[in-house]
């Protein structure tokens, strides 16, 4: 199965990743390419499998409910491209 | 004066513990290569002046303690390192600072190193040629425009040029073993959850190890031994009863059994890596193993699988690189507008695919028929060397399907790029622990590697073999440096 | 136990141009988990911070950060099932929720999806018409997100992490309401019970407590369900119940008039009681859940749950039972009393040594009328339990009467003295003597002998005069029920003396 232009604008725009015509053209086929590699797994039977939960022989290990964390915003705000010395700046959302 | 290079990181160990020489003089001895060097181009930041500091300090104190002592080492540029630019091969962090050390990158420097400098690679660790970072592509040591295979080519690439005596790097489909295959070095990749993944940029979670890139067999128990260890601060990390893979090593081996699988001698493989594969039987035969042919019959699904399950991973792991906390972040009249702009200037071409890829596969309507169909292939995988773990110790494959390509060679199609994974993958996907070794030369003169494959935690087995493996190779690398 | 609905006492329809609405609700409550950090982190959860100094590493997402959760979110989020009657499921999944907003700092939320740590249970509500039963499809942990502040600047959004990473249990209700009041009791009952576990806060003004509903409308007598639509961004009951009420007519009208209902996420607008629709010009989300590949599979013990259920109190449902059969109390005034822990334990202090019924009617009369006018709970009472129950005994004991103790009352709300000693120094004991009351009615009869012939001749209404002298002649502290029966025992002679 291909992967047409509709589709991968739709994508993009889940993705959050901005794509010129060009782009999408030449996404369109280099995608497919992909698509088509990976559908082999179609030719394998796979009903009665029950999917991979993790590759860890284990379950979830606990943390105990302590505050060991926080009061660092200075290092939290450090690497931001645009702040104030309370926030992080974004622009707004276009409602 | 021997050329401190040279010398292998347990040389450099015991010389250093010995007093033969300095740290100050084995750190300036790889500055000095490492500055002739920038034709490779494998380093992303040379923390060279810092280096010098470390060591002078180092040789200051009377009893050197760790397994590492005073043993400068560049790492690869996706363990944040405290203070220093951490880019993961992307524009997307080219001026990131972490306030933070990996877990990893701290056992290093708790055992005695220090950091020499970040070392290129593969954007976000996607590639298996070092051709896709924002900072250029890196050359192989062996030859001008040859690739040293990816992801962790930086990695690679530097320790065969003796700009770098050790290195460590991640490996999420074989970026540490195909790169180590075709630069003639070591390369292991430890256990799903051996070693801890804390503070290393995700790329996909279920598959993402760190591991050492080293010159010998000995040298890489060593590292490993001072990398692993559990870390509660990682949910997926093991807490298993640390090993002295480096005082264990033997090659002792008498009676081990050795898988080889059928499906691993795949269509058009070239006839030198045939032979190697043989030659590699032979000499294990010789150091007192048993033979036996296994098979693993999903192996051929594994790499559409990884290339299911990886970029799904990934595509939501690199979400959080939006412009909003830390990174590039480009104009944007809007909110959402930022977003598109700066992921679409910040990320290159093949991440850009990936995360498409990924978000495809999980979308609503094809969750199902891609990536939880993924995820039962892989347990199928998984049961293939469960099943064949019965009968042997450890799985003996090459290591990749051919020698170091030209760059360029492999842009046009990304998914004859991805087939250079195929013997790695199937690893990653079951959570297996495996190396590299380096085996032989094709007719190019080019490296060629041989893979060992452990049970889980098994890493003592795989490293005990490739040792009586590395015994009977000598092989030899032998490079000039004509990039000086 | 549930009686059965007295179907016809239950009255919320919509009255359409044509036909008669019956209005289906289910609501998703989000409550904040009381623990002291983070579900997968251990910064603090405290609310009210300055901005962004409860953000860890891993709240910011910063490169290479990985979740380790937080045990105690886990016991909280099993004692809640357990309070809501529910199942416990052993094995559970946490999955990524994947959107871009700025107060998302991973580009995706860690919830549940396919298997919640807790399964179906129920919620009993105390309607006028009868009890009803709603179901709970499930609840899930998930983290909740940061703040996104819209109005600091004109052009830019500033966004605060601290609640960031905050666990929140979601509990999703089974489409069984079926009115604004119902959606009231619901909610009410809710926090009741996880107060009751201190596992929320149930704090609606600061944000522990929120809720999304769904409403779909259908004709009565129908079976299928209509077309739903999300309402987002209610903050309080009351304006639960108004959007609900709008949202209902909304979508009647729309259908009457043959156009149909979008299934669409609508916010509401408090300040013009409307709901509007919040489809934007770009793609609706795809969530895109899978598995989170840096958590394992949660295993739950049957001894954890066990040793759980050991530590539950007892719950509203099981108080309010033993209320009315040991206290002989009215279910109504139960139901009030066990609506907060607090509220019962402070009952039931009182009536270790006082009458529980007048305990009941002091404490639902008069003390909440105090707490409501100070805006105060009941843990911050100015009179104490013990206080409280010292007084009531003044009245069952006849040494004060109960409009003496409506001023004793007053008195203890600005010091929170011993009753006794405030009667005792403003002399404020209720005089039962037979023979003072009998002298003082004798003398009040006797000054106002006309007034007492008019009583003979008819005048009735004249007795509460009687009554009043009396009372201002003992400065109010007159035994009001001796006064009956002697004041009327004496007029009785009156009235019998002259018709000899």
């Amino acid at each position: 199965m291909s992967i047409d232009k509709e589709t991968i604008k739709h994508i993009s725009k889940l993705a959050r990743i901005s794509l010129d015509d060009k782009k999408v053209d030449n996404l369109s086929k280099d995608l497919s390419s992909i698509i088509k590699f990976i559908e082999k797994l179609n030719k394998l039977n796979t009903d009665n499998i029950k999917p991979l939960t993790s590759i860890i022989d284990a379950s979830l290990s606990f943390r105990k409910d302590e505050i060991l964390e926080g009061k660092i915003r200075e290092q939290i705000l450090k690497n931001s491209p645009e702040k104030t010395e309370e926030f992080f700046v974004v622009p707004k959302v276009v409602e | 004066m021997t050329d401190l290079t040279n010398l292998s990181l347990v040389g450099l160990v015991n010389g250093i513990k010995n007093k033969d020489f300095s740290s100050e003089e084995v750190t300036k001895s790889f500055i000095k290569n490492a500055e002739n060097s920038d034709k490779l181009n494998t380093y992303i930041t040379k923390c060279f002046d810092e280096a010098l500091v470390s060591a002078k300090n180092f040789d200051k104190k009377n009893k050197p303690k760790g397994l590492l002592p005073g043993i400068p080492i560049a790492v690869k540029d996706m363990f944040c390192t405290k203070d220093v630019k951490t880019t993961a091969g992307s524009k997307i962090l080219n001026n990131f600072l972490p306030t933070y050390e990996s877990t990893v990158t701290n056992k290093l420097w708790m055992e005695g190193a220090f950091l020499l400098g970040k070392l290129n690679c593969d954007e976000f660790a996607m590639g298996s040629s070092n051709e896709t970072s924002f900072f250029g592509n890196v050359t192989n040591p062996f030859g001008d425009k040859i690739v040293p295979g990816g992801s962790s080519g930086g990695s690679a690439s530097a320790l065969a040029a003796n700009l770098t005596p050790a290195t460590i790097g991640t490996d999420t489909g074989g970026s540490i073993r195909q790169p180590a295959s075709f630069t003639g070095t070591v390369g292991l990749k430890p256990t799903y959850g051996r070693c801890s993944r804390w503070g290393i940029v995700a790329f996909a979670s279920s598959l993402d190890q760190a591991g050492p890139l080293t010159k010998t067999v000995e040298d890489c128990a060593l590292l490993l031994q001072a990398m692993t260890g559990y870390d509660p601060k990682d949910s997926t990390s093991i807490n298993i009863k640390a090993n002295n893979f480096s005082s264990n090593l033997t090659e002792k081996v008498k009676n081990i059994i050795i898988g080889i699988p059928k499906e691993y001698r795949v269509e058009n493989m070239p006839i030198e890596i045939d032979k190697l594969w043989k030659k590699g039987i032979d000499f294990l035969k010789d150091a007192g193993a048993v033979i036996k042919d296994i098979s693993l019959p999903n192996t051929m699904y594994a790499l559409p699988t990884y290339y299911i399950v990886a970029p799904a991973e990934a595509s939501s792991n690199l979400a959080r690189y939006d412009g909003v906390k830390y990174g590039h972040r480009s104009k944007g009249s809007n909110l959402i507008e930022m977003y598109e702009n700066t992921r679409s200037e910040g990320f290159g071409d093949e991440v850009k695919r990936r995360i498409l890829i990924g978000t495809y596969v999980l979308s609503s309507g094809y969750y199902d028929a891609y990536y939880l169909k993924a995820q039962k292939v892989r347990k199928l995988i998984k049961e293939d060397f469960d099943r064949s773990f019965k009968n042997v110790d450890a799985i003996l494959t090459p290591s990749t399907p051919s020698s170091a390509f030209k760059m360029g060679e492999k842009k046009d199609d990304p998914v004859s790029m991805y087939l250079n994974d195929i013997f790695t993958v199937p690893v990653n996907l079951a959570g297996l622990p495996a190396i590299s070794i380096p085996s032989g030369y094709d007719k190019n003169n080019l490296p060629l590697g041989l893979q060992l494959i452990g049970k889980p935690f098994d890493e003592q087995m795989i490293l005990n073999l490739s040792l009586a493996l590395q015994k009977r190779m000598n092989f030899k690398r032998n490079i000039k440096a004509w990039w000086k | 136990m549930v009686e059965v609905m007295l179907e016809n006492k239950f009255d919320y329809f919509i009255k359409g141009e044509t036909n008669k609405w019956e209005v289906i609700i289910g609501l998703e409550v989000h409550a904040q988990v009381l623990s002291k950090s983070k579900l997968f982190s251990s910064s603090s959860t405290k609310f009210g911070a300055d901005p962004n100094t409860q953000v860890s590493l891993v709240d910011s997402a910063l490169p290479g950060m990985l979740p380790v959760i937080n045990q105690f979110c886990i016991e909280q989020s099993i004692k809640t099932g357990l309070g809501l009657k529910a199942k416990i499921n052993l094995h559970s999944v946490f999955d990524r929720k994947n959107y871009f907003y700025a107060d998302l700092p991973q580009g995706y939320q860690i919830s549940q999806y396919k298997n919640p740590i807790v399964g179906e249970g129920e919620v009993i509500l105390d309607m006028p018409y009868g009890s009803k039963k709603i179901g709970i499809e499930r609840l899930h942990l998930e983290q909740d997100a940061g703040k996104s502040i819209h109005d600091m600047d004109p052009e830019n959004t500033f966004v605060d992490l601290n609640r960031s990473g905050i666990a929140l249990m979601e509990i999703v209700s089974k489409p069984d309401l079926r009115s604004p009041e119902e959606v009231n009791a619901y909610v009410k009952k809710l926090r009741s019970i996880m107060r009751y576990l201190a596992t929320c806060d149930g704090n609606m003004q600061e944000g522990s407590l929120r809720a999304d509903v769904n409403v779909s409308v259908r004709k009565v007598g129908d079976k299928k369900y209509g077309t739903r639509c999300e309402i987002k961004n209610v903050n309080s009951i009351k304006f639960m119940q108004m959007a609900i009420e709008h949202e209902a007519k909304r979508q009647v009208k729309l259908l009457e008039e043959g156009k149909a209902v979008d299934q669409e996420t609508r916010l509401f607008d408090a300040k013009k009681n409307i709901t509007k629709s919040m489809r934007l010009k770009e793609e609706a989300h795809d969530y895109r859940y899978f598995p989170d590949p840096d958590l394992l599979p949660l295993k739950i013990d049957e001894s954890l749950i066990d040793k759980l259920k050991k530590t539950l109190p007892e719950l509203p449902d099981e108080k309010k039972d033993r209320f009315i059969k040991n206290y002989n109390i009215s279910a109504y005034e139960a139901n009030i009393l066990v609506s907060e822990k607090e509220i019962s334990d402070y009952y039931e202090e009182v009536i270790k040594h006082a009458d529980k019924k007048l305990a009941a009617n002091w404490i639902m009369g008069d003390l909440f009328a105090v707490l409501n006018r100070k805006n105060i709970s009941i843990v911050n009472s100015p009179i104490s339990a013990k206080n409280l129950s010292i007084l009531i005994n003044l009245i069952s004991s006849g040494e004060i009467s109960g409009r003496i103790a409506k001023e004793v009352f007053e008195i203890m709300i600005e010091k929170d003295n011993n009753p006794k000693e405030i009667v005792v120094s403003k002399g404020l004991k209720q005089q039962s003597d037979p023979k003072e009351l009998e002298k003082i009615i004798t003398e009040i009869l006797t000054k106002n002998k006309e007034k007492v012939a008019q009583y003979r001749n008819g005048k009735e209404k004249l007795y509460g005069f009687f009554v009043g002298q009396v009372m201002k002649s003992s400065g109010g502290r007159a035994n009001p029920k001796l006064v009956n029966e002697i004041l009327k025992s004496k007029l009785k002679q009156e009235c019998s003396k002259i018709s000899r």
